[in-house]
């Protein structure tokens, strides 16, 4: 086994821990916490993979501002009473694991088989994913679709404003 | 073949072994710095504030921190009964984290195989990612408490760097924007070409340029309030707070809290240096173009003089001198000006520096594209336009109706006068 397969291994291994964390836990900062491990090793991965412009994104805006903005509205709602998160009926219980097992089948069954026969990972292209061609593709081919998007997301800053306004 | 693979590799310092040295180098540094920085910050401090400060352990007093480190040590470390257990104790380690993170980009010298740690494509990006992570340790620590206090000085905190982030974010885009680089080590050697453009003898430090300073500004000031350092220290305002977010924290993990906050601070007053201050340049003089000078002048001396000023053995040593008077600049700033009220805080994150450097960016934008005498065209034209649209109207209406005087004005409230101001 190579250094690189022992390194990936142990990230893989935090990742689904922690992914496993956010759904467990029981206290939603914990359980917010364990995301944040889980977008941060997630660009570790991705550093493996010399995608550092995509590494850099991942913990730029999920780990540092989503995840502050999410762990920012769990202590301002509070959301102490681990009880409620707690489904008591057996039978909804069982139709969960249900449809979770057969959900995890449907992905192995179309993961596990190209795994294994697969010498080496899909190789990109050269300069893929680095800061200066994604730069050109944002504001050459595709800078209609990046305005529209930020012109999007001013909609629902100034949305969330109205939404929130106090009505007198 | 190998050797050969191998000598390239030695070059280019490409080697896992040239790369733990280099970290090797920068961890050994701060953490044998960082009780410097304590000392230096109470001597210079308590020379502000017209006092001696620490001077009995050691000469000068330069041993104080070390005893205190050992206090740290053996002092009995209380958790409360009632805190977050997990999260209390992991809280300090997430604090320290990106505090010694953040310098794997910040180059020290020309030297590639000794600085920076990962000279990588997204340098300045991975600064501004590090430090956006600096606030989960203050802010879990603050949650993990269960303190209100505490959680107060969390959400201070959590507020306070996500609002100055952004400011932060475009003065560096401005940089980024004037130099087509996100390579730190790139930003650096930019600085060292002629000034202007025009004047050989001297470095284009960013500051010396009028967008650079503003940028540079408006860093600074950003700069010191992402570290949490006054007068922009709310999450730990001992007058309202009760030192916040560690109020709960005793012994190591209370100190570690505090490396992490000085590890910080030098990182980026190294990180204010390499963008703006020309790096590892003591001086923003050209020392090859002076030392051909001298040379021509007769004086060989000089010329080997000031290219060993400006050479790489003496390069970490004004980068540190650098990051040093960068430490001096926050002991001075703690000194000088009382801390921001929150409101305060917040308006001038959002409706001074944001605008400032977003104005600034699309001057370095007009500039790059159009030049200078577009530029100056476009500043004429806006100029005139503000008179026109804000400084005439505000003088025609003198009246009565203006806002300011409204405000300053005695009013008897009356049923109707409530009406109209709640309407």
């Amino acid at each position: 086994m190579s250094v690189g397969v022992v390194v990936f291994l142990l990230m893989a291994t935090v990742i689904v821990l922690s992914a496993w964390g956010v759904v467990v836990a029981r206290n939603a900062v914990r359980s917010a916490l364990s995301l944040v491990i889980n977008f941060f090793t997630l660009a570790l991965l991705y550093f493996g993979m010399h995608y550092d412009l995509l590494g850099i994104s991942q913990i730029l805006v999920y780990t540092g501002f989503i995840m502050m903005l999410f762990l920012f509205c769990i202590l301002l709602l509070n959301l102490g009473a681990p009880d409620t998160l707690f489904e008591p009926s057996l039978i909804k219980r069982s139709i969960a694991w249900f449809t979770g097992g057969v959900l995890v089948l449907a992905v192995a069954s179309q993961v596990i088989g190209p795994l294994a026969v697969a010498d080496a990972g899909p190789s990109a292209p050269e300069g893929f994913g680095e800061a200066a061609s994604v730069g050109t593709a944002l504001f050459t081919g595709w800078v209609y679709a990046f305005e529209i998007a930020s012109v999007l997301l001013l909609v629902g800053i100034v949305g969330s404003i109205l939404v929130a306004k106090r009505r007198d | 073949m190998l050797e050969t693979l191998a000598a390239t590799e030695l070059a280019q310092g490409d080697s896992v072994w040239w790369a733990l040295l280099r970290i090797a180098i920068v961890l050994g540094f701060v953490l044998a710095i960082v009780p410097g920085l304590i000392w230096w910050e109470r001597r210079l401090l308590s020379w502000f504030q017209d006092r001696i400060g620490p001077n009995r352990v050691g000469p000068f007093g330069l041993l104080q921190p070390i005893a205190d480190g050992v206090k740290l040590f053996f002092k009995e470390d209380i958790t409360p009964a009632t805190v977050d257990r997990l999260l209390y104790f992991i809280a300090p380690a997430i604090a320290l984290f990106p505090a010694f993170a953040i310098w794997a980009t910040i180059p020290w010298g020309p030297d590639r195989r000794l600085t920076p740690i990962a000279d990588v494509d997204v340098g300045i990006l991975y600064i501004l990612a590090i430090s956006s992570l600096g606030v989960y340790g203050l802010f879990l620590g603050g949650w993990a408490s269960n303190n209100k206090y505490s959680l107060l000085g969390g959400l201070r905190s959590a507020a306070q760097m996500v609002s100055y982030e952004l400011a932060m974010g475009v003065s560096l885009g401005c940089v980024i924007l004037a130099t087509g680089s996100l390579r730190l080590t790139e930003v650096v050697s930019m600085q060292f070409e002629p000034l202007w453009g025009v004047v050989p003898w001297m470095q284009n430090w960013f500051i010396l340029t009028p967008w650079g300073f503003v940028a540079g500004i408006i860093f600074l000031i950003t700069m010191v309030a992402e570290t949490n350092r006054a007068p922009f220290d709310l999450p730990e305002a001992e007058s309202e707070l009760i030192s916040g977010f560690h109020t709960e924290y005793s012994s190591m993990k209370f100190a570690v809290f505090f490396m992490g906050e000085y590890a910080t601070m030098l990182a980026f007053s190294g990180i204010f240096a390499a963008v703006f201050l020309g790096g590892w340049s003591p001086l923003p003089l050209n020392w090859e173009f002076l030392a051909l000078r001298a040379n021509d002048a007769g004086l060989p001396w000089l010329a080997s003089a000031l290219s060993f000023i400006g050479g790489p053995i003496a390069a970490p040593i004004w980068m540190v001198g650098k990051m040093f008077g960068g430490i001096t600049f926050y002991v001075w700033l703690r000194a000088t000006l009382p801390r921001l009220r929150y409101d305060q805080l917040m308006n001038l994150g959002w409706k001074y520096l944001l605008p400032i450097a977003a104005l600034n960016f699309v001057v370095v934008a007009i500039w790059m594209q159009f030049g200078w005498f577009a530029l100056l065209g476009a500043l004429v034209v806006l100029l005139l336009l503000y008179i026109n649209v804000v400084v005439f109207p505000a003088r025609g209406r003198r009246d009565g109706d203006d806002e300011m005087l409204v405000l300053v004005k005695p009013q008897v409230q009356t049923e109707k006068s409530i009406e109209v101001s709640r309407s």
